[in-house]
């Protein structure tokens, strides 16, 4: 008698058209606005972390009153005069009044239970945390004002890689922030780099693999190239975890995978670790 | 003339932008004056076309290969295969070789002539392993003071399964942090297609060169169509958006030198062509000659982090 594969007809079941973003996609669980900043956009039924905004991450590592943002003057330029669908000063100016930020990066000093550090945020919502040559100029002067102020870098990632309006000097934020990584590092200052999903093309494969500590938050997406992209490319069927925290952390690519409600004081005992003894 | 769609479309874009209700510090009004300039240029820049051709030649099947080069420019070639981890990358050449009396370890990315080689060497396209390759000949090179060159020529880092669960990214960073620290002379030439992540893991160089009709990119036009425009069959109107000739990567600073090929391209005359980048290769390396180690990082990585236009 001919046996029915169950789980290969659920596995090609159609996606469910996108729900509302306070929907859990994993259980579905509903919440309000305030609910989930309570929760540190957790999924309080099943774990599940929600895109968490550059400022909301602060808020939530940094000590209240302790942020003093740097390089808020920064601004993209459009130097390729770039015209897909739509312009690039376009598709900025939308994402600046969507998003109330400069570009996909804010940088500055912060304290971290009363450690200092300068810190160095992402944010998703601005053209996918892409990186252009704001996000690159940010992350090269937040390296600079650690190594100035002898504290360590502790960066927060989440973006979809380099930013294809900017062509080549996009490309080129890639060695110009290992170069200032490198620099840091010269100076006998610590890199802290957390991946929060997803960190996926240029930033992973510039400075955000290359911390003195690599932790990322669970199930975040990891990969250089997406999970579409491999699939077509290769025909086959990728794992269920393919790219994602568990895997890179059991193939040995990252040293912890860290709950967002346990960050700030996983980063606090990293931090008194990096001190230096005076 | 009348003017062309592309045109037409600016206008009213620039009509549009002109609108916005302005956000303090957005800078729209220098962009207003970007566009405008634009406007006025379109009939003076290079087609569509002549930059698609560009792309063309880049890929050309009969374009001269790293192996190839290294044939004609090399003396006492010893070709190091191990990553001294995992495996041999065929998609990746690591080696030794004398240019001009001199001792120099080269790295680049190979592809193949034939359906056989093209497979095995994965079009050029590295695994994690050939990144390893790379840094394991780049750190020799630093303990024995041999200059290094690298000939880039990779559609893009592999896509694989495999590659992801062996740290692509990481990779590709590292392979960077290497160049970045070493103390030895870099002069990278892009020979062909130079493919985002890619092909930097292996340039961030003291001195960048370009061939005449090599493309540098930060994604292929095809990808960029698949995204930016939902549809990979605008290729052409991508590679013409973000520009990815030699000329143009010269202009923003991206590269140093343009180098030479016969007219037609490299694949007419590969012997006139190795001559000419030897020359080229050549004329960068004595350059950096006689300039201290810790100079010549600072110098480099200075290079690389005044990269980038913002306002």
């Amino acid at each position: 008698m001919a046996k029915i594969d169950v789980s290969v007809e659920t596995n090609d079941q159609p996606t469910p058209p996108p729900s509302h973003p306070n929907t859990c996609p994993s259980c579905h669980s509903h919440y309000r606005d305030d609910e989930l900043e309570k929760s540190q956009w957790v999924c309080e039924q099943c774990g599940h972390h929600f895109p968490m905004r550059a400022r909301a991450r602060i808020a939530s590592l940094a000590d209240p009153g302790s942020f003093a943002e740097e390089a808020t003057e920064l601004h993209s330029a459009d130097p390729l005069g770039f015209f897909d669908l739509r312009p690039y000063t376009e598709r900025l100016a939308q994402a600046e009044m969507e998003t109330g930020l400069a570009d996909a990066m804010v940088i500055g000093r912060a304290a971290i239970e009363k450690r200092q550090c300068e810190l160095a945020v992402m944010d998703f919502a601005f053209m996918g945390g892409s990186m252009g040559s704001v996000v690159g100029e940010k992350f090269s002067r937040a390296c600079d004002s650690a190594a100035e102020a002898k504290m360590p870098l502790v960066a927060v990632t989440s973006s979809g890689g380099a930013r294809m309006q900017e062509g080549i000097l996009a490309l080129m934020q890639l060695p110009k922030t290992v170069a200032a990584v490198e620099d840091l590092h010269d100076s006998g200052q610590a890199l802290l780099c957390v991946m929060a999903h997803p960190t996926t093309g240029g930033v992973l494969a510039s400075f955000a693999t290359l911390g003195d500590i690599v932790l990322a938050e669970p199930n975040a997406l990891m990969s250089f190239a997406g999970p579409r992209v491999v699939q077509e490319i290769t025909k086959e069927k990728l794992p269920d975890d393919f790219g994602r925290a568990e895997q890179n952390l059991r193939y040995g690519q990252i040293d912890a995978i860290v709950p967002r409600p346990e960050l700030r004081p996983t980063l606090s005992r990293l931090l008194r670790l990096f001190d230096a003894p005076n | 003339m009348p003017p062309t769609e592309h045109e037409l479309r600016l206008r009213e874009r620039l009509g549009r932008l002109r609108n916005l209700p302005l956000l303090g510090g957005a800078r729209i009004s220098g962009e207003l004056e970007r566009l405008q300039r634009q406007i006025e240029r379109i009939g003076e820049e290079a087609t569509d076309e002549e930059i698609w051709r560009k792309v063309e030649l880049a890929r050309d099947e009969d374009r001269p290969y790293t192996l190839d080069y290294v044939e004609r420019l090399f003396d006492d070639w010893f070709e190091l295969h191990g990553d001294r981890a995992l495996g041999d990358d065929g998609a990746m050449i690591a080696g030794l070789g004398k240019l001009d009396g001199r001792t120099v370890v080269l790295v680049g990315q190979q592809k193949g002539r034939d359906v056989h080689e093209r497979a095995s060497r994965r079009f050029g396209m590295p695994n994690p392993e050939g990144y390893r390759k790379a840094w394991h000949a780049m750190e020799l090179a630093d303990r024995h003071g041999f200059p290094v060159v690298t000939l880039v020529d990779t559609p893009g880092a592999y896509p694989g399964v495999f590659a992801e669960q062996h740290g692509q990214g990481a990779a590709i960073a590292r392979s960077q942090s290497i160049m970045a620290r070493l103390k030895v002379p870099i002069v990278a030439c892009v020979i062909g297609e130079g493919g985002s992540g890619g092909a930097i893991a292996i340039a961030l160089a003291d001195r960048v060169l370009m061939q005449e009709n090599a493309i540098y990119s930060v994604i292929s036009p095809e990808g960029c169509a698949a995204i930016l425009w939902r549809d990979a069959g605008q290729k052409k109107k991508a590679a013409a958006a973000f520009r990815p000739d030699a000329v143009h990567c010269r202009e923003l600073g991206v590269i140093d030198e343009v180098v030479s090929e016969p007219v037609g391209g490299a694949h007419i005359d590969p012997d006139l062509a190795a001559r000419l980048l030897g020359q080229a290769l050549r004329e960068s390396l004595a350059e950096l000659d006689g300039i201290p180690g810790d100079d010549l990082r600072r110098r480099r990585r200075a290079r690389f982090r005044s990269l980038g236009v913002f306002a």
